[in-house]
C-alpha cells in the first residue's frame, strides 16, 4: 500500500441532502431557460359560447375599432383572456385564498372568493341576466350605443348584479383587455403588435441606449416581440 | 474477409471513440487533492513536479465526476455506441492504481496498455502522452500514488458488442499510432522545444484541434488546422489571421491561457475545463513556451467562400439587431472581457459553423477562474429561433465586419439541433454534497472583501472604458374598488 | 422550540436566514473571516440565463403584472389594517408593495437606485426638535435617533457603492460641495466608482425646468451600470442597453447590481460557504436561557424538517420576514401599541409617492428608452435641506423624473377629462404616449405610536404559522408633506414647458392598492437601549447576543431616499463589528 494518507468511499449521491444545494459554481445546464408562450391555436378553451359573445362584445367596446386602425377584436384579446382565465391567473394559483372572508375597509383590496375565472362566469352570466330583463337580448345583441351605455352604468356601480360586484368586474375586465391589447404577443393577445404600432411601443429590444440623445425624435425601428417579428424569417 | 470486416467494425468504431469527448458534463473547479509525503517512497520534490504536471496533462477533469472524488473516475465519455467511462487512477489497490508499478504506469502512457484491461481506447490520450518522458512518467506516478485512495470501480465497459473487444485496438495502433518520446529539433530554441514538448505530449492540444481522415487518425498534414467532435468544433490554432491565432498578440494568447478571457473571445465548454484546469494554472515559463510553438505553426490556406445570400443576410441581420446587438453590439465590438466581439471572431468565422451554431443553440456559461469569477452565460435560443433563422442570423454574423466565411445552411443546425436535444424547460437545480470549489480563494490576499477599491490581481476598482458609444392602470388585485380615474401613483418602482 | 420531527445537521459557524443583498454581503464578508457559512433562502436559485435572460426577460405581463419574480402570497402573505380598532384582512393579492423571494431577493428586480441618508436623518429626533422646538414633533409620533451617525456609516455606503459600481455624480467631496451633484449629501470620501448615466430627454427637460426656478438637479445615482465595471472582488457587470425593463424584472445582460452580478461568483467558489434554496426557516432556536441562539429549523422542498445548529444567526430575510420570525421565534418582546412598550414590531414605517403628469404637444421623448435609476433628481426639499418653520410638517422627499421604461399595459398617460375606455381614451393615449412623463415625488414616512407589526390571530400561512399584521396609515405629517412636494414638483412640471399637467396628490388612508413602493422599514429597529430597539447600533438583538437582523426593519423611521445603500452600508457595519470586535469576544458589543 503507498504512503495514500486517507481513504475514503465515493458516497452514494442524493443521500438526505437538506433542501437544494448551490455552491461551488452558478449552475447552469445547456438549452436551460424558462420562457412562457401561450398557445393561441384552436378555438376558447375556457369560455363557453354565450361567454365568449359577451366577451367578444365588450371589449369591442372598451377598445373599438376606429380610424385609428384596429381594437381588441383585432387585438385578439378574447383569446388573451380565455387563455389567461384558463392558467394561474383565472385559478388565482397565486394567490391567498383562505378564509375567513371578511367585510372589507376601503383600503383592504381584494377580498373576493371567486377566482378570477369564477368571477367571468358569474358576473357574465348575471349581467347577461340583467340586460335581458331590461332589454330582452343578451348584452352581446344590444346595439354599440346600448352597449355602451350599459357599460358606463356597470362601471358606475349603479347596476346591482345577482351575487357579483359589478363594478369591480367591470375593473377587472377593462384590466385584463388593456393587457390583451399591450402584452407581448406570445400571450396570445396583441396580435400583430397592433397595441404597440399604436402608440409608438418598440416592445421586446433589449438595446435601445444608442437612441437615448435623439431627442424630439421619432424612434427608428419596428416594434419586434419575444417571437420576434416578421423579418426575421424570410 | 473475416479481417476486413473485423477492421471495418474497428474502423467505424474507433473513428468515434477517437473524438469521444465529456461533453455537456459542467463541472466545478476544485483544487487538486494534496499529496502525502511523509513516507520515503517518493521525494516531495518528485511528488510536487509530478502534481504539476498532471495539472499540465489536464488529467483531473476527465477522471472526476462532477461531486465525486478526485481522480476516482466515473466521468461518462458519450460516443454514439455508449459511454466510455473514466478509470480511477487514485491508489486504492483494488479499484485504482494500488497494484502498478511505474513500469506498469509508464506502458500505459506510453503505450496505450493498461495492466488491468490491456489494450486501452484513445479516448485516453496515449497517441499524444507516448511524447511524454520517462522522468515526468515517474513523477506523475510519484503524486498519483501519494493522493487519498478512493475504492470506486466504475463499470467501465458499457460498450455493445464488437466495439467492448480491446483487442481491436492493437489494428487501430498499428495504423496510426507511432509511440515515441519526444526527440527535439536542435535548430529550434530551448523555449520552443519545451513549447513542442508540451502541446505534442502532455497537453494532447492536438486531440481535438487536429482533424481526423475518415479512419480516425489525424491528419499530420493539416495539424491544428481545427477539428470536428461530437457537438463541438475545436478551432484551428495555427497562424492563419481569420480562423487561427494569426491576429492575437502574445499577450493576449497569454491572458486566454491564465484568465480563461481577453478582448477577443471567452472559453467555454471543453477549453473552459482546460483553462480552469490546466493553463490557468501553468507557470508564465510554460505558458510562453506554448505560445511560442503555436507561433510557429504555418498559417492554414485561406478558404474561398461564396458571397451568401441577399435573404438570408436581411433576415439575419434584423434577428442580430434584435436579439444579438444588446450585448455584441450592432457593430459587433461587443464590450471588452465580457461579451465577445464578432468582428473578427476567429471561432465564428471556422469553416466548420458547429461550435457558434451551439452557441446559438443551448448557449454557453464562460467558465470562471479566480481572477475573472464571473460565468457570463450566452443564453438558449433554441426554444426561440428556427433552424433557418439561426442560420441566417450566423451567415449574417460571419459575413459582416469584414468577417467572412461560408454561408451556414439550416440542415446544418437541424442536425445539430437533433444532436444535442435542447430542452426549453428549466432543468432542476443539481443535488449532490456540498462540492469544494475554487482553489485558494480564501487564502489569496487581495480577495478579502474589505480590499475595497484596492488593487487585485492587476484589476483595481477603476472602471474599464465603455467602448460604446403615467397616467397608470393599475394592477389587477383592485377588483373591488375600481378606480375611476385610473391610478396614478404606482409608476414609481421599488428602488 | 424544535419540533421532534426534525432531523438534526452538523453544527456550522453562521446561518444566513434569507439570500438577498444582505445574505450576500454577510456570507462574503463572514466567510473571508474563515469561518464556515451556511445560506438559507425560501426561494429557488435564480441565474440570468434562466430566470431572466434578454430572450424573455421583457415580459410585462409575466413578470409585473403576473408577479413570477415576487412573493406568493398563497405561500405567506400578511394582514393589513389603517388603525386598530378594524379588523385586519389577508393581502390576498400583492399591491401596494411587492416582497422578493429566491435567490436575489429583491436585489435582483429592483430599480439599482442607491441612496445616503442625510447626516440629519440619523438624528431625526434631536435634529428637529434642537431647529423646531420640541413641539414639531407630536406626542404619537415616535422617531427616534439613530444609535450612530452619517460619518460612522460612510465608510461602508462607499463598500457598497464601489462593490455595484454605482454612476453618479459626488456632491460633496470630503465636505468640498461639487458642480453637478447633489449639494446636500453628507460628505463623500472619494467619487462615485462610475460616471453618471446618460439622460435622456425627459431627464434632461426637467433639469432644465429645475434649474430655471434655481434648484440644482443632479443624476439619480445608478446600479444600472453607466459602462462596464469591474468590482473590487474581480466580478464584471456590462453597461445599461437602456430595455427598459428594469424596475420588477431581472436584467438579462449584466448590467444591473444584484448579488448575482457582484458577489454571488466569487462566494459561490468559496469552499467555506454553502447555499441550500428552496429551505424556508420556520423559527429561529434558543436555548433554556433565551439568552443564546442554538441555531434554525427550516423546511425543505419535499417538507422535511432540519434543525441546522450555528453558533451565529444572521437574519437576512426581508423586513417584514425577520419581524415575522422574530415573533414566531418568541424572541425580544413584542411590541404594545396601548403602553407603549415592547420592542418587536414597533416602528413601523413605509414612504408616500405622489405624482404630477407632464403632456407635451411638441415633444416626442420616446419614454420607453429606460434604466432603473436613470433620471434627473432634486434634492431641495428632503429631509431637512429646507426650512420646514410653518409649514407643520417635519421631513421630506426628492423629486425626479425617472425614466425607468414606459411599459404599456403599466403606462399609457391620458390627460384629466379623458374617458376610460372606447375611441376617445383610445385616440388620447395614442396621442400622449410618447409626448408625456411623469414627475413623482418620494416622500418619507415618519413612526407612529399606532403603526406596527405584530401576529395575525386569525389567519394562517401554508405551514399553519400565524400571518404577520401590519397597522398602518400616513399621518397628518405625511400629507402635508407630501402635498408639499407634489406643489414643488407642478412648479417644475410648468417651468419645464408642459402643455398640461396633471396633479395628482395623495389623498386618504394607505390602501393596499395599487402599487406604491416596495420600502416598508421598522419593527426590528437599531436604537441606543433594549427599552427604545430591539437592536444595538450592530444590529445585535440586545437579548440574544449571537443573533444579528439585517434590513431596513432597523430603521426607526423611514427617510425620504429608497433604502437599499442604508440597508447595506447597515449590513457592512455589522459585518465589520463580526469580524473585527465579536469573534474575538463574542457577547454583546454595546452594554445594555
Amino acid at each position: 500500500m503507498p504512503e495514500g494518507p486517507t481513504h475514503s468511499t465515493v458516497p452514494t449521491p442524493g443521500t438526505a441532502v437538506p433542501g437544494r444545494v448551490v455552491a461551488g459554481s452558478e449552475p447552469w445546464q445547456p438549452g436551460a431557460a424558462a420562457p412562457e408562450i401561450a398557445s393561441s391555436a384552436g378555438g376558447y378553451v375556457f369560455f363557453k359560447p354565450a361567454e365568449a359573445a359577451f366577451v367578444e362584445a365588450a371589449v369591442a367596446r372598451l377598445i373599438p375599432a376606429d380610424e385609428l386602425g384596429g381594437g381588441a377584436i383585432e387585438a385578439d384579446v378574447p383569446l388573451f383572456i380565455d387563455r389567461q382565465l384558463n392558467g394561474d391567473f383565472g385559478n388565482a394559483t397565486r394567490w391567498y385564498m383562505q378564509g375567513p372572508w371578511g367585510e372589507p375597509t376601503k383600503t383592504q383590496g381584494y377580498q373576493t372568493r371567486l377566482t378570477p375565472a369564477q368571477f367571468y362566469r358569474a358576473a357574465i352570466q348575471a349581467i347577461d341576466a340583467v340586460s335581458t330583463r331590461m332589454h330582452g337580448q343578451a348584452f352581446a345583441a344590444l346595439n354599440g350605443d346600448r352597449q355602451d351605455d350599459f357599460l358606463r352604468v356597470l362601471e358606475s356601480g349603479a347596476i346591482a348584479l345577482d351575487g357579483v360586484d359589478g363594478q369591480a368586474f367591470f375593473g377587472l375586465l377593462l384590466q385584463n383587455t388593456i393587457e390583451g391589447f399591450f402584452c407581448d404577443p406570445v400571450h396570445g393577445g396583441n396580435k400583430d403588435m397592433i397595441g404597440w404600432k399604436l402608440i409608438g411601443f418598440p416592445g421586446a429590444r433589449y438595446e435601445q441606449r444608442f437612441f437615448l440623445k435623439a431627442f424630439n425624435q421619432p424612434f427608428p425601428l419596428p416594434p419586434v416581440g419575444i417571437a420576434g417579428r416578421r423579418e426575421w424569417s424570410r | 474477409m473475416r479481417k476486413g470486416a473485423v477492421l471495418a467494425a474497428a474502423v467505424l468504431f474507433l473513428t468515434v471513440a477517437l473524438v469521444g469527448r465529456a461533453v455537456g458534463q459542467p463541472k466545478t473547479i476544485r483544487a487538486l487533492p494534496p499529496p502525502n509525503v511523509s513516507g520515503a517512497r517518493f521525494s516531495p520534490q518528485q511528488v510536487a513536479a509530478g502534481r504539476y504536471l498532471v495539472i499540465l496533462g489536464d488529467c483531473m477533469p476527465c477522471h472526476t465526476v462532477t461531486g465525486g472524488a478526485a481522480f476516482a473516475g466515473g466521468r461518462p465519455i458519450p460516443t454514439p455506441f455508449g459511454p466510455l467511462v473514466s478509470a480511477n487512477i487514485t491508489p486504492d489497490r483494488e479499484t485504482g492504481l494500488g497494484g502498478w508499478s511505474s513500469d506498469d504506469f509508464y506502458r500505459a502512457l506510453h503505450e496505450g496498455k493498461s495492466r488491468k484491461v490491456g489494450n486501452l481506447y484513445p479516448a485516453f490520450p496515449y497517441i499524444h502522452y507516448t511524447k511524454v518522458s520517462r522522468a515526468d512518467v515517474d513523477a506523475i506516478y510519484a503524486y498519483l500514488q501519494t493522493i487519498p485512495a478512493v475504492t470506486s470501480d466504475p463499470k467501465r465497459d458499457q460498450l455493445p458488442f464488437p466495439y467492448r473487444i480491446r483487442q481491436l485496438m492493437a489494428v487501430w495502433n498499428w495504423l496510426f499510432f507511432e509511440p515515441g518520446a519526444y526527440d527535439p529539433d536542435p535548430n529550434r530554441s530551448a523555449e520552443w522545444n519545451r513549447g513542442a514538448y508540451l502541446v505534442q505530449g502532455l497537453g494532447h492540444c492536438g486531440d481535438c484541434h487536429t482533424p481526423r481522415n475518415v479512419l480516425g487518425g489525424a491528419e499530420r498534414r493539416k495539424r491544428f488546422r481545427g477539428g470536428a467532435f461530437p457537438g463541438w468544433f475545436a478551432p484551428d490554432l495555427t497562424d492563419n489571421r481569420s480562423v487561427g491565432l494569426g491576429s492575437w498578440s502574445d499577450a493576449e494568447l497569454l491572458e486566454f491561457f491564465r484568465t480563461g478571457r481577453n478582448v477577443r473571445t471567452a472559453a467555454t465548454g471543453e477549453m473552459g475545463e482546460v483553462v480552469a484546469y490546466s493553463t490557468s494554472q501553468m507557470t508564465d515559463g510554460d505558458l510562453r513556451a506554448i505560445i511560442t510553438y503555436l507561433r510557429s505553426l504555418p498559417a492554414s490556406p485561406e478558404a474561398t467562400v461564396s458571397l451568401p445570400g441577399r435573404e438570408a443576410m436581411a433576415a439575419g441581420e434584423a434577428i442580430y439587431r434584435d436579439q444579438c446587438s444588446a450585448c455584441h453590439r450592432m457593430d459587433g465590438s461587443g464590450v471588452r472581457r465580457l461579451f465577445p466581439p464578432l468582428a473578427g471572431n476567429a471561432n465564428l468565422q471556422q469553416a466548420n459553423p458547429r461550435t457558434v451554431a451551439r452557441l446559438v443553440l443551448v448557449g454557453a456559461q464562460t467558465m470562471p477562474t479566480d481572477p475573472r469569477p464571473t460565468a457570463f452565460t450566452m443564453p438558449a435560443y433554441a426554444w426561440k429561433l428556427s433552424d433557418r433563422q439561426i442560420a441566417d442570423v450566423l451567415t449574417y454574423a460571419r459575413n459582416s465586419w469584414g468577417n467572412r466565411a461560408a454561408a451556414v445552411s439550416a440542415e446544418d443546425v437541424a442536425k445539430l439541433r437533433r444532436q444535442l436535444k435542447p430542452r426549453a424547460a428549466i432543468a432542476p437545480v443539481p443535488r449532490g454534497s456540498m462540492l469544494h470549489p475554487a482553489p485558494g480563494t480564501l487564502a489569496k490576499p487581495g480577495t478579502d472583501s474589505r480590499d475595497n477599491g484596492t488593487a487585485h490581481a492587476g484589476r483595481a476598482a477603476a472602471p474599464e472604458a465603455d467602448r460604446n458609444p403615467r397616467n397608470t392602470t393599475g394592477p389587477p388585485g383592485n377588483m373591488d374598488l375600481p378606480k375611476h380615474k385610473p391610478h396614478r401613483h404606482e409608476a414609481q418602482g421599488p428602488g | 422550540m424544535v419540533p421532534l420531527s426534525a432531523t438534526r445537521l452538523p453544527s456550522i459557524d453562521v446561518v444566513l436566514v434569507g439570500f438577498g443583498w444582505t445574505g450576500a454581503i454577510m456570507g462574503q464578508e463572514l466567510t473571508d473571516e474563515g469561518l464556515s457559512v451556511l445560506a438559507l433562502e425560501r426561494g429557488p436559485w435564480r441565474s440570468t440565463p434562466e430566470r431572466f435572460p434578454p430572450t424573455f426577460a421583457q415580459d410585462e405581463l409575466r413578470f409585473y403584472y403576473r408577479h413570477e419574480l415576487f412573493q406568493r402570497p398563497a405561500h405567506e402573505t400578511l394582514t393589513i389594517r389603517n388603525k386598530p380598532s378594524e379588523t385586519a384582512l389577508p393581502m390576498r393579492v400583492l399591491g401596494s408593495f411587492l416582497p422578493g423571494t429566491g435567490v436575489g431577493g429583491a436585489g435582483v428586480h429592483w430599480n439599482g437606485q442607491t441612496w445616503r441618508f442625510l447626516p440629519s436623518d440619523f438624528k431625526a429626533r434631536s435634529h428637529n426638535a434642537e431647529r423646531y422646538g420640541a413641539a414639531a414633533i407630536p406626542p404619537a409620533m415616535t422617531i427616534q435617533d439613530y444609535p450612530l451617525t452619517y460619518d460612522e456609516l460612510e465608510p461602508h455606503y462607499d463598500r457598497f457603492e464601489y462593490l455595484c459600481g454605482i454612476a453618479g455624480k459626488a456632491g460633496n467631496l470630503n465636505g468640498t460641495i461639487q458642480p453637478g451633484g447633489n449639494p446636500f449629501e453628507g460628505p463623500r470620501s472619494r467619487e462615485y466608482p462610475t460616471p453618471p448615466m446618460p439622460q435622456g430627454y425627459a431627464p434632461t427637460l426637467f433639469a432644465q425646468g429645475a434649474e430655471r426656478l434655481g434648484y440644482k438637479p443632479f443624476p439619480q445615482p445608478s446600479g444600472n451600470m453607466s459602462q462596464a465595471y469591474t468590482n473590487p472582488l474581480g466580478v464584471q457587470l456590462g453597461p445599461c442597453t437602456f430595455c427598459g425593463f428594469c424596475e420588477k424584472f431581472g436584467c438579462g445582460n449584466y448590467s444591473k447590481a444584484s448579488p448575482q452580478t457582484t458577489i454571488l461568483p466569487v462566494l459561490l467558489r468559496k469552499p467555506n460557504f454553502e447555499l441550500r434554496t428552496e429551505s424556508e426557516v420556520l423559527t429561529i432556536n434558543v436555548d433554556r436561557s433565551a439568552k443564546r441562539a442554538t441555531g434554525v429549523t427550516y423546511v425543505d422542498a419535499e417538507g422535511r424538517e432540519f434543525e441546522q445548529p450555528a453558533e451565529l444567526v444572521v437574519l437576512c430575510a426581508y423586513a417584514l420576514h425577520n419581524v415575522r420570525l422574530l415573533l414566531l421565534s418568541g424572541i425580544g418582546a413584542p411590541y404594545d401599541p396601548v403602553s407603549g412598550t415592547g420592542v418587536v414590531g414597533k416602528n413601523y414605517a413605509y414612504q408616500v409617492f405622489s405624482t404630477v403628469d407632464v403632456f407635451f404637444d411638441d415633444k416626442i421623448l420616446n419614454p420607453f428608452i429606460g434604466a432603473g435609476a436613470h433620471g434627473m433628481v432634486v434634492d431641495e426639499f428632503n429631509g431637512d435641506n429646507f426650512d420646514h418653520s410653518g409649514l407643520g410638517f417635519i421631513g421630506g422627499g426628492y423629486i425626479s423624473v425617472l425614466q425607468t421604461g414606459a411599459r404599456p399595459i403599466q403606462t399609457h398617460p391620458t390627460p384629466e377629462g379623458t374617458p376610460n375606455w372606447g375611441s376617445a381614451w383610445k385616440r388620447a393615449v395614442a396621442q400622449n404616449y410618447l409626448r408625456s412623463t411623469f414627475i413623482p415625488t418620494h416622500g418619507a414616512v415618519m413612526s407612529y405610536r399606532s403603526n406596527y407589526l405584530d401576529l395575525d390571530p386569525t389567519y394562517r400561512d401554508v405551514y399553519g404559522r400565524p400571518l404577520l399584521r401590519m397597522t398602518f396609515d400616513f399621518g397628518e405629517n405625511e400629507h402635508r408633506m407630501s402635498d408639499f412636494l407634489t406643489d414643488r414638483a407642478a412648479e417644475i412640471a410648468t417651468a419645464m414647458g408642459a402643455t398640461r399637467i396633471t396633479r395628482n396628490y395623495r389623498k386618504g388612508s394607505w390602501d393596499v392598492v395599487p402599487y406604491q413602493t416596495t420600502h416598508n422599514t421598522g419593527g426590528a429597529i437599531i436604537g441606543d437601549n433594549p427599552q427604545d430597539s430591539m437592536l444595538n447600533k450592530y444590529s445585535q438583538s440586545w437579548d440574544v447576543p449571537n443573533l444579528f437582523v439585517m434590513g431596513a426593519s432597523a430603521f426607526p423611521q423611514n427617510a425620504g431616499y429608497n433604502p437599499t445603500g442604508t440597508v447595506a452600508a447597515l449590513a457592512y457595519y455589522a459585518a465589520d463589528a463580526i469580524r473585527t470586535q465579536y469573534l474575538n469576544s463574542p457577547g454583546p458589543l454595546v452594554p445594555a
